[in-house]
């Protein structure tokens, strides 16, 4: 499965569009992050715990995009694009969509 | 009495440890900059021609990074004056080049020599509801062009 955040593939002729696919994930931190994250507040720095989660969420964001795709027969999502808002304190959302095309050598 | 020794001894905090850490950090930050300088990073749509025979995969980078307390009150006052906050503006260019290096770092692992249309995303992770910016995460995402085992000769010396 070809992923892209472009609208064309290099190299690569679309044959089909087959609409927009899309994956999201909510995750919350555990409490003890969370002190962590408000000692980290006194002092800065980087909250490698939160960074952590959100790339594994946004990973688990993908699988589930590119699971969609496949279902539809897709090789390839292009045209992707991330998005984050924070729904409640301690979670947040990942949403990530694209559309999903049948690509083929030129 | 207790309050106020309270938050004095806290802005000391942050401002001590706060200020080491972003010292820290810049420096790391034009570090590996200067090493990654031989990865092109464009925000452009589409790729010259000469890119057209790459692989092309999506690469991403993020990062969270904390306001220190020195920083939320040189904010707060600035709330009141009005102006430039430039506590805030240190924190989210350093969020912004730690993202690109993180993203530049997966495309260079992948032996990629370019990346394109890159993307910003950027979102506040708030601290129980409290007023202000609790920490900021910054995601950079592009596609990157790696030279495909073919093309490697003709697209060694990229030149745009």
């Amino acid at each position: 499965m070809l992923i892209s955040n472009m609208e064309i593939v290099p190299g690569k002729r679309i044959v089909k569009h087959l609409g927009l696919v899309q994956g999201s994930t909510v995750r919350a931190k555990h409490a003890g992050r969370d002190i962590m994250a408000s000692f980290k507040n006194v002092f800065g720095g980087e909250l490698k715990g939160y960074t952590e989660l959100l790339s594994e969420s946004r990973d688990e964001a993908i699988a589930r995009m590119t699971q969609q795709a496949q279902t539809l027969g897709a090789n390839a999502v292009i045209n992707v694009r991330f998005s984050t808002s924070s729904i409640a304190a301690g979670a947040s959302e990942i949403f990530v969509y694209g559309t999903a095309v049948i690509v083929e050598d030129r | 009495m207790e309050n106020l020794i309270f938050v004095l001894v806290m802005l000391a905090l942050g401002f001590g440890f706060g200020r080491l850490a972003e010292k820290r950090h810049y420096r790391s930050i034009h570090q590996r900059e200067d090493s990654l300088r031989h990865l092109l990073v464009l925000p452009d749509k589409t790729p010259p021609a000469q890119f057209l025979n790459h692989d092309s995969v999506l690469v991403s980078g993020s990062v969270v990074i904390s306001v220190d307390y020195f920083k939320t009150f040189v904010a707060s006052l600035r709330n009141l004056l009005g102006g430039r906050v430039s506590s805030y503006e240190s924190l989210l260019d350093r969020a912004r080049r730690e993202a690109i290096l993180r993203m530049q770092e997966e495309a260079d692992a992948y032996g990629a020599d370019a990346v394109f249309n890159l993307k910003f995303e950027t979102s506040r992770i708030g601290q129980n509801g409290q007023q202000g910016l609790g920490s900021v995460e910054v995601l950079a995402y592009g596609t990157a062009f790696i030279p495909a085992a073919a093309a490697v000769t003709e697209a060694s010396a990229p030149q745009l």
